[in-house]
């Protein structure tokens, strides 16, 4: 363990904590941008600037190791003046039309912006954006909007592990892209969208989220419905209705979906849902009443059992619902029926 | 999985075998590339050329259905070299002559014969992961759908066990569950001869335990599969059959055995969110909520159990299963007294000993994986550390090699393998309807290799007839060397060109797991 002191509280953080973890170790804000938890530490944007004693230059909290007896301070008038340059530059190059912006209201640069007062920046642009990508069926990509903290580029190759973000060129021409100048649509991008959810500001958005501002979601913290991996994630709903979703750090899932987890909650909400009891009449199911087919249901069990024993009666449960709806179903088949004929498609 | 997934980060040697984990399991995929990204050498064991083949230390394109000879040749390999772990063998298992009796038929070069596999790389593969300190096993259904699915589980335990790599952390044989809660409802007893936890029907002890719990006899002999099941209604034995939240009309094999078994039901009651395939064949269809609308508690591929929460009002006057099933339970006579999920798992807990520690309150705080017997209990992140299920030591399950039921012949020369492609999941029933989705991937295909392609005048994107004894359809030819000479692929979640009207419902003899892997088609150009 290392002792260190940090605007004047002592703390101790394990060997090899960086700045930062031993920042929120302490409850102590420092700002971020290009740092993800998952992420290799970066030190890219600079945003997370702090003074430790003895050092000439700022250190930059997510990168920069602790070491026994470092006093750090996370706040005074340089580091502000500092963080405020940064800010600056960033928005210089940063197509500021907020009130078009899908990610108005989550842009972690505006807040920033409004935190340190700054309205407009004084320098000037020194760049000239490459063209929208919006040939994705699930998100767009914004270069005018991008601060190059390599958050996007970082997921794709360090977790996600699809290879399929770079950045490109030097200088004030650097750009985040794919190979050989592709779009996404006919790159190698397997749409998992976790580059979405890691970009910080609207250069990576998706396609919903045209329809919401993030003051209008709840959020509902659900494990995903596909595969088996059991990623948990987010439920964005607005007025009712899920428009999104997006990963939360989950034991089995570092903080990434894939497409399905992702993008595919249409069902949710889709106009085909099932919404009433269907009985066959006259060979064409026709909606009923809930008394009316569980009285069906439970006359026609009652009926076959009577004839033939519990043995001709049968049923599947489903590796789709839940474990209580699950033990609901086995319970009624063995207590209430009286047959072990349940099974499900574990073998399927 | 007998491990944990965070884990496979940390190992140094990955055998992949019958499972397309970029696909079906995309999130475990990635982890699996960011350890190879960390300098893990990857084994490949697939028919196809599947997206981390790419990346592997040593690619084995096996024939579909040869999983047995391969994991045989690679125990071969490692006892002959000297490279298994002597003494976990001696100190943790039983039965190795039985196994050695097996296995020492299976050299490299007969092995390379039977799988269509260089011997070289075989003898690669078996060096690398005998040799390495931490080597999980994945696999998936490329495993167990075969006849000799049983066998192919028992040779990837035989091989962790054998290399002393069950019980310890990076390591162990990880099978990855293709559906959300396929563990957890295995878990909650719908298995026809398993209570909860696996606490078994035939054991006259657990049944007096359930009988007491419930209040109610119960029946002493394990009930039908669900693929006897299906014969059954087709004899007519079965004349009820429920059917909640699954869509046999497209997962199936052989799909029209399966229509006529359900056509002939005297009473078909299926409970869904949608109006599916397997729907309109019923008598009477109940409305569900979906995951999105209720609570309760899924339990993950490494035995996590966590929650689900609503988000949103389930549509019109759906509702949730459990409430649908109580009113049923209770319209037979049986009275449930269940208010919310939050008490269903507090009966659950109760009655099973390995989700005893499982409760909303502490769900909220920690997912621990079972087994968990206590509220204290922290959970079991890796099984058979200092013992197993059976005791002291684990016993060798050695099979030999069986052909699959269906071998090319001179009508149906090629093999068809199905799967799961990346943009769909299962029957199509929830992705199908997105429309981002099914610009991507929305139609089925079939796989074919160049050379294939090029005997039967077939060019990309053709539209093909592909038969097998059991029927046909039409869809579009992808040629791709992704598939060997011989073999041809198809997914099968398309209801539209359903790869399970060809399947072969032939089932493994324990599992009864049909053998959608493997069976016998043919090709050709309309």
């Amino acid at each position: 363990m290392l002792n260190l002191v940090v605007d004047g509280q002592p703390v101790q953080v394990e060997k090899g904590s960086t700045i930062l973890q031993a920042c929120e170790k302490m409850g102590i804000e420092v700002p971020t941008l290009c740092y993800l938890k998952h992420l290799a530490p970066e030190g890219a944007c600079r945003i997370c600037a702090v003074e430790v004693q003895g050092v000439k230059n700022l250190q930059f909290a997510c990168a920069a190791l602790c070491s026994e007896g470092m006093e750090v301070t996370t706040m005074n008038e340089r580091i502000a003046g500092f963080r405020r340059i940064v800010i600056e530059l960033l928005l210089a190059n940063h197509d500021a039309d907020c009130f078009s912006c899908p990610a108005v209201g989550s842009c972690e640069l505006y807040k920033l912006a409004m935190d340190y007062g700054i309205e407009k920046s004084r320098f000037k642009r020194t760049k000239k954006p490459r063209p929208k990508d919006e040939t994705s069926e699930f998100f767009n990509y914004d270069p005018a909007k991008c601060i190059l903290c390599r958050r996007c580029v970082r997921t794709c190759n360090e977790i996600q592990s699809n290879r399929t973000l770079s950045l490109r060129d030097r200088g004030v021409r650097t750009s985040v892209s794919l190979p050989f100048g592709k779009v996404f649509k006919d790159s190698s991008c397997v749409s998992c969208g976790n580059c979405v959810s890691a970009c910080p500001t609207g250069a990576l958005t998706t396609k919903a989220s045209k329809h919401y501002r993030s003051w209008e979601l709840t959020r509902t913290r659900t494990t995903c419905p596909y595969c088996g991996v059991g990623c948990q994630m987010d439920l964005l709903v607005k007025e009712g209705k899920v428009v999104g979703v997006e990963p939360a750090d989950g034991p089995a899932n570092p903080g990434i979906l894939c497409v399905k987890g992702k993008f595919a909650y249409r069902f949710i909400g889709h106009p085909d849902r099932l919404k009433t009891p269907l009985i066959r009449k006259d060979g064409v199911l026709s909606p009923a009443s809930w008394d009316q087919a569980l009285d069906y249901v439970a006359e026609g069990i009652k009926r076959i059992k009577e004839e033939s024993g519990p043995q001709a009666i049968a049923g599947f449960a489903s590796a789709r619902a839940t474990n209580e709806d699950n033990y609901v179903f086995m319970k009624m088949m063995r207590a209430a029926i009286g047959t072990n004929n349940v099974d499900h498609c574990a073998r399927l | 999985m007998t491990n944990s997934i965070s884990e496979v980060v940390d190992a140094d040697v990955i055998l992949v075998c019958g499972s397309n984990t970029t696909e079906t399991h995309p999130v475990i995929g990635a982890q699996i590339r960011q350890a190879v990204n960390r300098g893990a050498k990857l084994i490949v064991a697939d028919p196809r050329e599947i997206p981390l083949a790419e990346e592997a230390e040593v690619f084995l394109p096996i024939r579909p259905g040869t999983n047995v000879a391969l994991l045989n040749g690679m125990m071969n390999v490692i006892i002959n070299e000297g490279l298994l772990d002597k003494e976990y063998v001696e100190n943790r298992t039983e039965g190795f002559d039985e196994l050695w009796e097996i296995v020492k038929e299976y050299t490299a070069d007969k092995v390379g014969m039977i799988c269509g596999i260089d011997p070289e790389d075989l003898k690669k593969a078996a060096r690398l992961y005998a040799t390495a300190e931490r080597a999980p096993i994945f696999y998936a259904m490329g495993i167990t759908q075969h006849t000799t699915g049983t066998a192919g589980v028992m040779s990837t335990a035989n091989l962790a066990l054998l290399c002393g790599k069950v019980g310890k952390y990076g390591c162990g044989v990880n099978p990855l569950r293709g559906q959300n809660n396929v563990q957890g409802a295995c878990d909650m007893g719908c298995l026809p001869g398993d209570y909860t936890g696996y606490q078994k029907v035939a054991n006259p002890e657990a049944r007096a335990k359930f009988e007491a719990f419930w209040g109610v006899p119960l029946p002493s002999k394990p009930g039908l599969t669900i693929t006897e099941i299906l014969s059954g209604a087709e004899t007519g034995d079965i004349r009820c059959l429920y059917i909640m939240g699954e869509n046999p009309m497209v997962s199936d094999a052989n799909l029209h055995h399966v229509e006529q078994a359900l056509r002939r039901c005297e009473l078909l009651i299926v409970q869904d969110i949608f109006l599916t395939e397997t729907a309109e064949l019923a008598d009477v269809v109940l409305p569900a909520a979906c995951y999105a609308e209720k609570e309760g508690t899924f339990t993950n591929t490494e035995r996590r159990v966590q929650r689900i929460r609503a988000a949103v009002d389930a549509p019109g006057e759906s509702r949730e299963d459990w409430i649908i099933l109580s009113e049923i339970m209770s319209r037979l006579g049986y009275e449930n007294s269940f208010t919310s999920p939050r008490e269903i798992l507090e009966e659950i807990a109760q009655i099973t000993p390995s989700y005893g520690g499982f409760s909303y309150d502490r769900l909220e705080k920690e997912q621990p994986q079972w087994p968990c017997p206590s509220p204290e209990h922290p959970g079991t992140p890796i099984l058979h550390t200092a013992k197993f299920s059976r005791g002291e030591r684990a016993i060798f399950k050695p099979s030999p090699y069986m052909p699959a039921a269906e071998q090319p012949d001179e009508h149906y020369p090629f093999i068809l393998t199905t799967g799961r492609i990346l943009y769909q999941y299962h029957t199509r029933t929830m992705t199908g309807k997105s429309d981002d989705i099914n610009r991507i991937a929305g139609r089925s295909f079939v796989e074919i290799h160049p050379t294939d392609a090029a005997k039967k005048g077939i060019a990309q994107g053709d539209q093909v007839k592909v038969a097998s004894r059991r029927g046909e359809v039409i869809v579009e030819a992808r040629v791709t060397e992704r598939v060997s000479e011989g073999v041809i692929f198809m997914p099968f979640h398309f209801a539209e060109a359903p790869a399970n009207r060809l399947t072969n419902n032939v089932v493994d003899p324990i599992s009864k797991i049909p053998e959608y892997k493997v069976c016998s088609a043919q090709v050709q150009a309309l």
